[in-house]
């Protein structure tokens, strides 16, 4: 049972972790959006090209961190699930 | 070649066999085949190919039925969530709202993707290691109990239902476009094209098919920006190259923006919303005193010996005004909000917020946020998109096919906005201040189906931005024209809206579906019911519910696509609080996970209905339409119902005992896989 506690707690932290990532991406740089549309990133004024590219860009690199991530975890508890 | 799995090597083909069809087409149309059969064999030749695929999966089985016998590997279910993912909506309007709106429409790029990683961190995996059916049955199983399920069903139903009425819309509009079908055929055909793939073979079929008709969306979506990326550009990859088009657009919008013609003709549309208000505001006599000034110019032009022609011209004018005052309240009213939109300043597209007084921009920035947060909820809550997580052979795989999903969803959103500038820029360029009679073909042909509209109000001869409205539907429909593409392209761009209107059609009708074949009659009203007698449940439910669909499309509800942007808001709100608390907190009780769900859909609805309507007159209520909270519009309604079912579940948990059987389920969920392989 503790064994498969620290494997919750291990995998609760990931998550929470890379959801305050999403949130802080999704919500508060959008927030900025007006604010940052001065800097220019290959022609695009930047808040522009975040909510457009970027911020995608970056929720598909959340998910692969996190496949990647849990694969770790489960082969360090040996989970398997196939 | 040898690297490739059986799968792939069959999709491969496939994709070279649509192109090399597509190819086939170019020739004959060279050749003098003509646009009308060039779209028929596009109808034909796609939909037929999903009939065979759907022949070739049939299936009587009842896992392979609702969840594809789990044996869907990763990336082809990825490729199948974004075919059930993006919708006639998010390929033929989206671009278009991006056109009109510019930045403040991302918020529909950011929303439908970012929901993704709420699936892939908090649900996917759970729910596939949980393997049963459907998100009910989850619901059901976590919390127990038959209410919890029947509330889950009607929210799936109530989000799904209007969604899926508006696919088969789609196809009716696009049909009718391309192909030049009456739009009740066009409806029918659809009918036709989801039932030939989800009627014999379920989920198994519909699986299928989807990934057959992603790549046919795909190529279909890209195609027509890419070339017109390179006319304009020289660079056939828009998604790079369009920042240095915005630019252009920028220096076009400052230099078009305020000359003296457009300033002109917003004052004259401006006076025209002043001569509306004022109609509205003396009637009924401004409507009576308009019907006498006609009738007067019509006996006099009878004393005279004018042209029978032109009084024939002033009696249907007559004939036209409105018959009663809440009549011509409601057209003047249009009008008057039409001619206001013209009389603005228009906005420039890479502009964040854009709003003269800091005010004005918070209240956009507000709403920017708040459409973001339920599209994502929405999209990490929509059952016919949970349900495609369930059919991966395990969990790992549940996990990846998140990843390819999200991949292969953003092909598509990471287009869209390349569509709107490219358009903008030929816009500003090619139309704006250019003489009427000098404007280029596409838009003759598109005005004449009442896409396009122009209207020289200062009658100088010469298009003002402010006299041209273009309805958003346009902008992907009419690039392959713009670009100068032949036919063959816009028959491959309907071929391609079509897919996105079928497979998400398909995926909608086999969530209703089985909510109420297996959800409600199989758990609920004969669990002992044998698998023979639970499929054939669920095909005429199928079959009932796809012809309803259809029967309220070929209605034309006006509304349908106002109502599709609250299923986010409705599916948000009913079930994200109660999935995310079911598998992260171990103390949430049936009973709270009930009330939540409850109060998050009825305030969402309250909302909605507050803030869009004035009376519903079916219910006898007037007068009750309120000021939104925050100025927060009602498509962004779940905003408040998402937060309330949270607060709710939890407050109401703590008092109620906790559940002894939570912790076992959990366990399951969390740590180990016990699902039917």
């Amino acid at each position: 049972m503790p064994k498969s506690n620290a494997y919750w707690r291990k995998t609760r932290r990931l998550t929470f972790s890379l959801i305050s990532v999403w949130l802080v991406i999704t919500f508060g740089l959008t927030w900025f959006a007006r604010d940052v549309n001065e800097i220019l990133i290959l022609g695009f004024p930047f808040g522009f090209y975040m909510a457009a590219q970027g911020t995608l860009l970056i929720y598909l690199l959340i998910i692969w961190w996190y496949n990647r991530q849990m694969i770790r975890i489960d082969a360090e508890f040996g989970i398997d699930d196939d | 070649m040898g690297s490739l799995t059986k799968l792939q090597r069959y999709y491969l083909y496939y994709t070279g066999g649509f192109l090399s069809f597509v190819g086939m087409l170019a020739v004959l149309e060279k050749n003098g085949m003509s646009p009308r059969w060039i779209g028929y064999s596009f109808l034909f030749f796609t939909i037929s190919m999903y009939a065979v695929i759907g022949i070739v999966s049939r299936t009587s089985d009842v896992s392979e039925y609702y969840v594809a016998g789990r044996r869907v590997p990763a990336f082809f279910n990825g490729m199948a969530t974004g075919a059930d993912w993006m919708s006639a909506a998010s390929f033929i309007g989206l671009a278009g709202t991006l056109y009109l709106s510019g930045f403040q429409g991302l918020a529909y790029v950011i929303g439908w993707t970012g929901g993704f990683v709420l699936v892939a961190l908090l649900l996917a995996p759970y729910l596939r290691r949980f393997g049963q059916y459907t998100v009910p049955d989850f619901l059901g199983a976590r919390y127990g109990g038959n209410a919890i399920r029947l509330v889950a069903v009607g929210a799936a139903i109530l989000a799904s239902f209007v969604y899926v009425v508006a696919q088969i819309y789609g196809v009716g509009v696009i049909t009718s476009r391309f192909v030049g079908l009456q739009f009740e055929i066009g409806v029918f055909v659809g009918l036709a094209g989801i039932l030939v793939c989800s009627f014999l073979g379920g989920m198994r079929a519909v699986t299928w098919t989807q990934v057959a008709q992603y790549l046919i969306l795909i190529v279909a979506y890209i195609t027509p920006v890419a070339i017109l990326s390179y006319n304009v550009t020289g660079n056939p990859v828009p998604q790079l190259v369009y920042g240095q088009v915005l630019q252009q657009v920028t220096q076009l919008e400052n230099r078009l923006f305020q000359t003296p013609a457009e300033l002109e003709v917003r004052q004259l549309y401006r006076e025209r919303a002043d001569l509306y208000a004022q109609k509205i505001m003396q009637l009924p006599h401004s409507l009576t005193f308009e019907r006498e000034l006609l009738s007067v110019q019509i006996n006099q032009l009878k004393a005279s010996d004018a042209q029978m022609k032109d009084i024939v011209a002033l009696e249907r004018q007559r004939r036209d005004l409105p018959h009663d005052s809440d009549e011509a309240r409601a057209r003047w009213e249009n009008a008057m909000f039409s001619a206001v939109d013209r009389s603005k300043p228009p906005i420039h597209h890479g502009e964040a917020f854009p709003g003269e007084t800091p005010e004005e921009r918070d209240i956009l920035r507000i709403n920017f946020l708040a459409l973001i947060f339920c599209l994502t909820i929405g999209t990490a809550a929509l059952p016919h998109v949970l349900t495609r997580y369930y059919t991966t052979p395990t969990v790992r795989q549940a996990r990846e096919s998140v990843f390819w999903s999200l991949l292969f969803i953003l092909l598509l959103y990471i287009t869209a906005p390349a569509y709107a500038v490219f358009a903008k820029y030929e816009v500003l360029s090619h139309l704006a201040d250019i003489p009427i009679t000098k404007l280029p073909g596409w838009v003759a042909a598109w005005a004449k189906i009442g896409l396009v509209s122009i209207e020289d109000i200062n009658k100088d001869g010469i298009l003002q931005l402010a006299e041209l409205s273009l309805n958003p539907d346009v902008i992907v429909l009419a690039t392959p024209e713009i670009a100068g593409m032949p036919y063959v392209v816009s028959g491959l761009v309907a071929a391609g809206g079509l897919a996105a209107a079928l497979s998400t059609a398909d995926g909608l009708l086999l969530t209703i579906t089985s909510a109420l074949s297996h959800d409600v009659y199989y758990r609920i009203i004969r669990p002992d019911a044998s698998t023979q007698f639970r499929l054939v449940i669920s095909k005429s439910m199928l079959l009932v519910v796809a012809v309803l669909a259809a029967t309220v499309a070929a209605q034309k509800p006006g509304t349908i696509l106002s109502m599709v942007a609250w299923a986010f808001s409705i599916a948000g709100s009913a079930f994200f609080p109660a999935l995310v608390l079911g598998i992260f907190w171990e103390r949430a009780t049936r009973a709270g996970a009930l009330a939540g769900m409850l109060v998050g859909i009825t305030l969402t609805i309250y909302y909605i209905l507050r803030v869009e309507f004035d009376s519903i007159p079916m219910l006898g209520i007037s007068g009750f339409n309120m000021d939104p909270w925050f100025h927060v519009q009602s498509t962004s309604g779940g905003l408040f119902g998402v937060f309330a079912g949270f607060l709710t579940i939890v407050i109401v948990s703590l008092l109620t005992r906790p559940d002894p059987r939570a912790a076992s389920f959990l366990k399951t969920i969390r740590f180990r896989n016990v699902g039917e392989h």
